[in-house]
């Protein structure tokens, strides 16, 4: 016996969106929540701290404002991905998700050679405060980047299959995946400046 | 349930001129986006008092939140659902972010 879960295309008359439109908008909202609590663990160790150091005496802004590009590049490969599917070009959809994937592989090269550089000098989360919060913060912003790639790679390979029988359907879910990808990249947009330049 | 397995209809809801303005709002935020990072580096070599880099850096950051929540997570035309979500989650972010930091900022001593 299967069991179809409803409202995957059509809106429900009730809140006038998807079931899956809904579901990860309230997922993102509890994301909000989880590093709200870590900013709000960042300002409280911030303001409590004797002194605190420049992000610079420690990290590389280089190397971070490359990463920042990475990710912003990345967000708009996967508004266009979303709009090739839109427009029924399949080829271009797997070619700007391809970009947004490799994007995503750029900025956890680049945040390996960072981190390996910090342990290289004997920095870590134990030195300070301030490494501790780094690498807390940015540890899980990399989980959540590695969890967006992971659900990109299966739509552009083996999910992609649903294209065939259920073009909205996959679309939509395209749509949810890219609005998981440009929360990682919001809340990147917000690590930089805390981290590395003030 | 009567779902659409035509190709034709993958735009439901969207049309080609409406994905078209959104691809091209997309690269204007782009351009916006890039420009304000270099904004923002920009700022840290002007080496500001604390407070004003703190305050233009986080400003700065807002702006750039704000164009990717309202045209890349195309919320400038969302439902009214998503964004009662949102609002409640302000609500609830607010306190968590503010109480923790005016518990530290507490000047009451105690005997």
């Amino acid at each position: 016996m299967s069991m179809e879960i409803p409202y995957t295309v059509e809106l429900r008359p009730d809140t006038g969106l998807n079931n899956g439109k809904l579901g990860i908008w309230l997922f993102l909202a509890s994301e909000v929540m989880l590093f709200g609590a870590l900013f709000a663990s960042y300002v409280m160790l911030r303001i409590g701290a004797p002194e605190w150091p420049r992000g610079s005496t420690y990290l590389n802004i280089p190397l971070a404002t490359l990463n920042t590009v990475i990710l912003i590049s990345s967000s708009v490969t996967m508004v266009l991905a979303w709009a090739s599917l839109v427009k029924r070009d399949f080829s271009r959809f797997r070619l700007f998700m391809g970009i947004t994937i490799l994007c995503g592989l750029g900025f956890l090269v680049v945040k390996y050679f960072e981190y390996s550089s910090k342990f290289h000098h004997g920095y870590f989360p134990s030195t300070n405060t301030f490494l501790a919060i780094y690498f807390t913060l940015t540890g899980l912003h990399g989980l959540h980047v590695i969890g967006g790639m992971a659900v990109n790679g299966y739509l552009w390979g083996p999910g992609s299959a649903l294209w065939k029988t259920n073009p909205v359907h996959f679309t939509n879910r395209v749509e949810n995946s890219g609005l998981f990808w440009h929360l990682v990249d919001l809340v990147w947009i917000f690590l930089f400046p805390i981290l590395y330049l003030l | 349930m009567s779902e659409s397995h035509d190709p034709k209809d993958a735009h439901a809801g969207h049309s080609h001129a409406d994905v078209d303005r959104h691809v091209r709002a997309a690269y204007y935020v782009f351009g916006s986006l890039l420009v304000l990072t270099g904004f923002t580096v920009g700022a840290y070599f002007l080496h500001l008092p604390p407070r004003t880099a703190i305050a233009l850096a986080l400003l700065i950051a807002t702006v750039k939140g704000t164009l990717v929540a309202a045209w890349f997570m195309h919320l400038v035309s969302e439902r009214t659902l998503i964004y009662w979500v949102l609002g409640l989650t302000a609500v609830l972010f607010l306190p968590l972010l503010l109480l923790p930091t005016l518990t530290v900022l507490d000047g009451i001593v105690l005997p």
